[in-house]
């Protein structure tokens, strides 16, 4: 076993290469769908039923498709309506897609209970629009929405993990050639687990450094 | 606009929401340094009234002029874009029922945000001016704390000062004590008193009829929508003139009697 461990150790600018592909993919799709979700809250929030109900579709209609399967149409079944992306480009098209509709739902949740007077404040005192939002509306909302967009992270990352299907050289994707190469099964994926817990233990810091400024102000 | 001291002219302000009618043709005019108290029964229009003056709700009908210069309509007679509109709301504060501070500043942050963003004044100048205007309300040491760590005294108390720190012709207050318990109403009356001592210009909805009586040099009494009486505080406390108003005072009696203040 030790053994195992000892060729895993010697595949580890593979593992680690994976591991930073899976940070770059995550860390892309989850500012990308953050702010593509920042687009497609206030559609969610509009009075407008034509807009309201669009947007709502693709949310709830995003929300019910097992992420291997997006995956494998963005991929796979593109090309057959003409649309042909690398695996790279497939792979970051479909996280972000289809995590822009949970970012969105968050954002949306986080929003509605924002209370109306501090906004209210920020109008009569004179800001408007675009300063009025990333001054006044946004910093509470992502106080209040952080810890919600910290796990979604965490689901981001492990996500990613499907992408080995189309083969993206990501972290599961480096563990299972490994694998395969050495057979060595157990050690090579306990290895990746860990990678992926330590990813995920970054995130939690976030979280909790998050946390903790909005403790104050509450 | 002859007069030049006149500070907010309402003239014939209308304002329905659906088929409710909340302000029917009501007109007030501000000179500089009155505080005007407006009362009324709850539902009467006193608070949509405060909020078509800085355009916060959209009047119907009706002219709002701010020193002279119309609120809301531009000078071609469209309504005002954002920019406008934005630039003659710097000028008229507002303190609200809720306090509405922003809960991810400090205190000190609170007042400084709007002057420092929206008017574009220098942060030193506007830092120093925050300052004094805490030890006014004397809250100099919760300069750092967030608004969730205050009492509601304190909160509305920072609500005013940050209103101040725009250095606005007109302040409006929005029923200021009525989300306070009861002994924390007093040390926001008594910021409130020194601001009308000071001639600071003042239209004020509140149920204080206590502190109407004694501090505002003039009351506007809604009922139902309409403008139903206004005069000095003494006429209209003790020779009211019409019944809905005396009724209204009958009920608050023991307010003003019993001297909350």
């Amino acid at each position: 076993m030790i053994h195992d461990f000892g060729i895993v150790w010697s595949e580890r600018s593979l593992l680690l290469s994976g591991l930073a592909n899976t940070a770059i993919l995550s860390a892309l799709s989850a500012i990308a769908a953050l702010l593509l979700g920042f687009l497609v809250t206030p559609a969610l929030m509009s009075k407008r039923p034509a807009i309201f109900g669009l947007a709502r579709l693709f949310v709830d209609g995003m929300r019910c498709v097992p992420f291997l399967l997006f995956a494998y149409i963005i991929y796979y079944g593109l090309p057959s309506l003409g649309l042909r992306l690398d695996n790279w480009s497939s792979g970051l098209a479909a996280l972000i897609i289809y995590n822009t509709a949970y970012m969105a739902e968050i954002l949306r949740g986080a929003w509605a209970v924002q209370p109306r007077e501090p906004i209210e404040a920020g109008i009569a005192f004179g800001f408007s629009e675009l300063k009025l939002f990333r001054r006044i509306i946004l910093p509470p909302l992502l106080l209040s929405a952080g810890p919600v967009i910290g796990n979604q992270m965490i689901q981001i990352v492990k996500d990613s993990a499907f992408l080995t299907i189309i083969a993206l050289p990501e972290l599961t994707h480096a563990a299972s050639s490994i694998q395969s190469r050495h057979y060595i099964p157990f050690a090579a994926f306990i290895t990746a687990v860990f990678l992926y817990w330590g990813l995920c233990l970054v995130i939690e810091a976030g979280i909790s450094s998050i946390g903790r400024v909005a403790e104050a102000r509450r | 606009m002859a007069e030049t001291n006149k500070v907010l002219d309402v003239a014939g302000v209308s304002k329905r929401f659906g088929a409710n009618e909340v302000l029917s043709d009501v007109s007030l005019q501000v000179d500089k340094g009155e505080t005007v108290c407006v009362l009324g029964p709850s539902g009467s229009g006193k608070s949509t009234l405060l909020r078509c003056i800085n355009w916060l709700e959209r009047p119907d009908a009706g002219q709002i002029y701010l020193n002279g210069e119309r609120v809301g309509i531009n000078n071609a007679g469209i309504v005002m874009g954002d920019r406008d509109l934005s630039k003659i709301r710097t000028r008229i504060g507002m303190v609200f029922q809720h306090f509405a501070l922003w809960p991810h500043l400090t205190v000190l942050q609170n007042l400084m945000e709007a002057p420092v963003q929206v008017q574009r004044r220098p942060k030193a100048e506007v830092r120093d001016e925050a300052l004094a205007l805490l030890a006014k309300v004397g809250l100099s040491e919760k300069c750092d704390a967030f608004p969730a760590r205050l009492s509601g005294g304190q909160k509305q108390r920072v609500g005013v000062a940050r209103a101040l720190a725009m250095r606005p012709d007109l302040l409006l207050f929005d029923e200021p004590t009525s989300a306070l318990d009861p002994e924390l109403v007093g040390e926001v009356l008594v910021v409130m008193r020194e601001l009308a001592h000071e001639g600071m210009t003042m239209v004020i909805v509140t149920h204080e009829m206590a502190f109407a009586r004694d501090a505002a040099t003039r009351v506007l009494f809604l009922d139902r929508g309409k403008a139903v009486e206004t005069g000095s505080p003494e006429k209209f406390f003790s020779n009211p003139e019409t019944e809905r108003a005396r009724q209204f005072i009958q009920r608050y009696a023991g307010d003003v009697a019993g001297g909350r203040r």
